[in-house]
């Protein structure tokens, strides 16, 4: 199909990790191997990670994977390949954007943003870059692109805002990002509650059972 | 076309530039060729009015990259934290066969489970890197060190169990009078974890963005601990001789009550299109041969439990039937996360819904 036609259009979006304030990946970690950096980014460290898998089920965008392989979703795990293989770093821990850590703390860009050829992606203080991404929706639904709205930008919504915040023209789901996220921690005081419920009902359940005597 | 609620409020389009018609249409290519539209100049006949959309019908949120291993620890952890209860009613009862085989089927099941549950990480090498830190936002991390406070106290009541089957024969030398000292106190310690054991394993799965464990979350505590109760109880109506297993009968039928008046208590409360996750496919053929399993083994443990055939028939459905549970809503959350439909569909009802109940402030799309 040609381009421009009403069959089809490209929308744009960087695949980025949302740095969310509420991080669901960092609340179920076990080991501690995910914690929040100086620059308010979540990052993995791969040497504490035991690959238990948490993380990517507790992740609301789907962005966290346990990588077995070199790519993200491989086909064939270590060893089950012919021919001689490069070695692959980090081989069965969870991995996710870092936001590019050390870049961070070199005081670089990160690289999305650092070889964005139109500076769609671009990298900066979280107030600033919100306050340029409101300038812009606004200037959009100037031009009559009313379509055009912010996802992210919203530090009431189930994750507390998130670190990258989107230009998005059409719904949520439409670019794979979920229309309502929110961090499953968010219901665990009452998943505690509901879980010493049920303990305690089949402790109770015990009892009673015992308390019927021998026959 | 966008299927945004704001459409409706667009000004009209300037004349001669027509944006919508170059920038319209969704990217999953569904609409096809439309006659009229194909140059951009002409507005196309027809749309066809998108009720659910997704990024090519890719999934939203990701799967927990867990094997079969995962759901067999489900099933086991549930049969140890039971076993060790049983154990320890029996314990304080004096009942010296249901004590025994309460604490072996502990200690058995707890380390089968935990083989399982350290083969599936990615690497098995660091599993001690689960006791680096006490997490309390964490089910994994309370769930490791419950399992590991839940294996001190069964590990020691089994080897007393074990050192007096074998006639005194483990080479305990003087450390044998403080086995003995010790296997009350730590069978008493395992049995208070037990419960926790066969629960936590419900919130872990709860706890993750994987919509049909998520949506399950008020009720799958339950099921699991009445799963867990069956089962275990199960193993002892296998295992004891049927004059002392009648606490272990008891439970069962309890256990067997709880799972079945739980889980349609879940299936009803979920979301209607989640719980479909749970009724199609392979999980639903399994959840439902559960139910009756469950229905069976525990009829057959109330007409003829006394009687050793029948309970030891009753105890494998049991088995079989908690198994079979927790196979099932596992694979039913797998398969809810693969598909994005689970993920999309509840979560703009629930936004509709807040919407509709007048709360506007706490969508993360924003209009600017």
């Amino acid at each position: 199909m040609p381009p421009d036609t009403p069959e089809f259009r490209w929308l744009m979006s960087s695949d980025v990790c949302k740095h969310c304030t509420h991080a669901g990946c960092l609340d179920v970690c076990p080991t501690g191997a995910l914690f929040r950096t100086e620059f308010g980014t979540v990052v993995v460290q791969a040497d504490v990670c035991n690959g238990c898998g948490t993380c990517v089920a507790g992740c609301p965008f789907g962005v966290v994977e346990r990588r077995t392989d070199g790519t993200a979703a491989p086909k064939t795990k270590r060893g089950e390949r012919k021919g001689e293989q490069p070695e692959v770093p980090n081989l069965g821990v969870a991995q996710k954007c870092t936001l590019c850590y050390d870049r961070l703390l070199d005081d670089q860009t990160p690289a999305c943003a650092k070889t964005c050829p139109t500076t769609s992606i671009k990298f900066g203080d979280h107030d600033d870059m919100v306050a340029l991404a409101k300038e812009r929706v606004a200037a959009l639904h100037a031009q009559g692109r009313t379509e055009a709205r912010l996802y992210g930008a919203n530090e009431l919504d189930g994750v507390g805002g998130t670190g990258s915040v989107f230009l998005l023209l059409d719904e949520p789901e439409v670019y794979g990002l979920p229309p309502d996220p929110r961090v499953p921690t968010a219901d665990l005081p009452r998943m505690f509650t509901r879980a010493g419920l049920a303990a305690a009902g089949m402790a109770a359940a015990a009892v009673l059972s015992f308390l019927g005597g021998r026959r | 076309m966008t299927a945004s609620e704001y459409d409706s409020v667009r000004p009209p389009e300037p004349a001669g530039r027509r944006r919508r018609g170059g920038r319209g249409g969704p990217p999953e290519g569904v609409n096809g060729a439309r006659p009229g539209g194909a140059d951009g100049a002409r507005e196309a006949a027809m749309v066809p009015e998108a009720q659910f959309t997704s990024y090519y019908g890719r999934p939203v949120v990701k799967p927990a990259p867990w094997g079969h291993d995962v759901a067999a620890y489900l099933f086991l952890g549930g049969v140890a934290g039971g076993s060790a209860v049983l154990a320890a009613g029996a314990q304080l009862t004096g009942q010296a066969a249901l004590r025994r085989n309460g604490r072996l089927g502990a200690l058995g099941a707890v380390s089968l489970g935990a083989v399982f549950l350290v083969r599936d990480l990615g690497r098995p090498e660091r599993f001690l890197n689960m006791l680096r830190v006490i997490k309390l936002t964490s089910p994994m991390s309370l769930g490791s060190w419950i399992l590991t406070a839940f294996s001190a106290g069964a590990s020691v009541a089994a080897a007393a169990e074990v050192d007096r089957m074998t006639g005194g024969r483990l080479p305990l030398g003087p450390l044998r009078s403080v086995l003995r000292f010790v296997e009350g106190p730590a069978g008493l310690e395992a049995a208070a974890f037990g419960p926790l054991l066969a629960v936590y394993t419900a919130v872990l799965l709860a706890d993750t963005s994987t919509p049909t464990w998520n949506d399950a979350r008020d009720e799958l505590p339950f099921v699991f601990v009445s799963s867990a109760s069956l089962a275990a109880a199960g193993l002892a109506m296998v295992a004891t001789p049927v004059a002392e297993a009648a606490p272990a009968r008891r439970l069962a039928v309890l256990g067997v009550t709880g799972d079945l008046v739980a889980t349609q208590v879940m299936h009803r409360r979920m979301d209607p299109v989640v719980a479909e996750t749970l009724h199609d496919g392979r999980a639903g053929t399994m959840l439902r041969l559960s139910e009756a399993l469950a229905v069976a083994g525990g009829i057959g443990t109330l007409l003829g439990g006394r009687r050793r055939g029948v309970a030891a028939a009753s105890g494998l459905a049991l088995l079989a039937a908690s198994a079979l549970t927790r196979f099932g809503i596992f694979e039913a959350g797998i398969h809810s996360a693969k598909d994005p439909r689970y993920t999309i569909e509840p979560q703009k009802r629930r936004l509709a819904a807040r919407r509709a109940a007048g709360v506007t402030d706490d969508s993360i799309t924003t209009a600017g």
